[in-house]
């Protein structure tokens, strides 16, 4: 345990005095929950007719949105396919640093030192994920806090406003968030203890955001139904995955193969 | 207590069809200053790999203070303090929490206080909160061996620690390498450095893939090259030459203007000898002192062809 505590120490100190992961941090988020304020307020702001809600008839099917006006269904909705970029966050945000966290190390030559001293793979991996994944779950609450406070005072009505604390997204952020965060950090890991190049590693761990993406454009194609059973249905999914990224993690981690690979 | 601090049988490395290390068998005592030399490329720093359970080996095996390789990594992790060829700080972080981060994945109790120690010992103490990407190599260097050390192992493998240094920083490093020895820690030096290996090592190994020979310096000189005096004349005379190849103790003999120099098996006996019988053949001696090979010379050798002792464990 002291081990592992150890590492997260380091990883978080390193981050902290790294200035270009620190704005990422911060950067990305933010704009990630000025997207949805912002079209909560004007949505709220413009009108909308008939042909307006015939045209997204599917999207509008959802019954989250029953014995809603017209102008709640559409600030309802449209902010509400927007909230999926809440769960891009724990995506887009710690995988870059995972993704530089094994192979940063090799090509600082910092690797070889650490590795000689008591700490285990899973130690160290549990380490380097836990110090990846928390500031991004941590990160993306605190969006999510932020924009119910812009939603309090843009929604027009509260039964606007209760659509985005229902149970779906209650789900989607406490369960799913640290799950598809989980997801991220062991796919970063996996690549970066299998790469030789970090740019190469964090430009292939950008692609995890990819599967999400698909899913936002099935949102909003109405493809997909926001509700509490696809959450609950897409959480057990990305459990599953994760239990298997993190045994793949350590069983891809090759010591040697990392350390006699250095050039 | 282990008898030997680090023992190879037939320790073997390869890298698919390349052969890194090949069948080294070696002992080293509890306390010994040995000295890795080798070309680069040689295998020396994946022996040390292996040594300290970053690599595992193809076959033999090994042990680290009686702990066996591939069985005990953990406790050989614990009781080894390794320098590797290029420090491998944390640039962005400050030198006391470089050390800070070691000491807590070592185990060390006092984090603090060894810290502190180390960090004064090699007098980084008053650039304890700055940052090591501003130190300069020999600094870098020096905390990294202040790393290595924070646990206070009983076996330290250093790899070239004095690589790129400018001399005046490898002399300090050197220095404190030399303070070491006191120490009664084991070091397994590996280095090209070969005044380096001289002053600092009781002995040495001379390496490409394969032992090519083991001993003292001095040892190794004597296989190598014999023992051998030169004798300065005032004047040359093949009088004089002919009167030293008549004693039977005199083993060879090159002579050029008025120099001699006389391969003989005990000097300290024989000198005398040479000397009261080129007196008596009329030559006016100079000076008589004994010939000193270079380390360089007896590496050379051994490297470009020679082989002192091969095979056994050495």
């Amino acid at each position: 345990m002291k081990q592992i505590h150890t590492i997260i120490g380091k990883e978080w100190t390193d981050m902290v005095h790294n200035k270009l992961v620190l704005y990422l941090l911060i950067l990305l988020p933010l704009l990630m929950t000025a997207l949805p304020v912002a079209l909560l307020y004007f949505m709220g702001k413009a009108p909308v007719n008939q042909q307006d809600m015939e045209e997204m008839g599917r999207l509008l099917a959802n019954p989250i949105f029953g014995g809603m006006s017209p102008a709640e269904t559409m600030q309802s909705a449209m902010a509400s396919t927007m909230l999926i970029l809440f769960l891009m966050m724990p995506l887009a945000v710690p995988v870059t640093i995972a993704a530089y966290s094994i192979v940063g190390e090799k090509v600082e030559h910092s690797l070889e030192p650490l590795l000689a001293t008591p700490i285990t793979t899973t130690q160290l991996l549990l380490g380097k994920s836990i110090a990846a994944s928390a500031p991004a779950i941590v990160i993306t609450w605190f969006c999510y806090v932020v924009f119910l406070i812009f939603a309090r005072l843009f929604s027009v009505s509260d039964r606007v406003f209760n659509t985005f604390v229902n149970p779906m997204w209650l789900i989607a952020m406490l369960l799913l968030v640290p799950l598809l965060t989980i997801m991220a950090v062991s796919v970063g890991i996996i690549i970066s203890s299998r790469s030789t190049d970090p740019r190469a590693a964090e430009q292939l761990g950008a692609l995890v955001v990819f599967p999400l993406m698909a899913f936002f454009l099935g949102t909003m194609a109405g493809f997909i139904l926001l509700n509490t059973t696809t959450f609950l249905l897409t959480s057990a999914i990305v459990a599953l995955l994760d239990v298997g990224l993190v045994y793949a993690g350590v069983a891809l981690f090759q010591r040697e193969t990392i350390l006699t690979r250095w050039k | 207590m282990a008898e030997f601090a680090l023992e190879m049988r037939n320790l073997t490395k390869r890298f698919g069809n390349n052969l890194a290390v090949d069948g080294v068998n070696l002992a080293i005592l509890h306390g010994e200053v040995f000295g890795f030399l080798g070309p680069n490329g040689a295998g020396k720093t994946t022996t040390v790999r292996m040594l300290a359970c970053l690599i595992a080996p193809s076959s033999g095996e090994a042990r680290v203070n009686g702990h066996k390789v591939g069985v005990d990594d953990m406790q050989i992790r614990r009781e080894v303090g390794i320098l590797t060829e290029t420090p491998g700080l944390y640039e962005r972080l400050s030198a006391r929490l470089n050390l800070e981060i070691y000491a807590k994945l070592y185990g060390v109790k006092d984090v603090a206080g060894q810290v502190e120690r180390y960090l004064r010992l090699l007098e980084l103490w008053d650039r304890r909160n700055d940052n090591a990407g501003t130190f300069s190599k020999g600094m870098r260097q020096k905390l990294a061996i202040a790393r290595a050390l924070l646990h206070e192992p009983p076996v330290l493998f250093l790899d070239e620690p004095t690589a790129a240094l400018d001399p005046s920083a490898a002399k300090t490093v050197r220095d404190f390498i030399e303070t070491l020895r006191g120490e009664g820690r084991t070091i397994f030096l590996c280095t090209h450095n070969l005044d380096e290996a001289e002053r600092l090592c009781d002995r040495i190994a001379v390496f490409r893939q394969r032992l090519i020979a083991v001993d003292t310096p001095d040892a190794l000189r004597r296989q190598l090259f014999g023992r051998q005096v030169a004798v300065r004349l005032r004047t040359a005379n093949p009088a004089f030459e002919q009167a030293v190849r008549g004693l039977d103790f005199v083993q060879s003999l090159s002579a050029q203007d008025s120099e001699m120099q006389i391969q003989l098996t005990d000097p300290e006996a024989q000198t005398p000898l040479i000397v009261r019988r080129l007196v008596e053949a009329g030559a006016d001696v100079q000076y008589v002192a004994e010939v000193k090979h270079s380390l360089e010379d007896v590496y050379l050798s051994l490297v470009n062809g020679g082989s002192a002792q091969r095979g056994g464990v050495q």
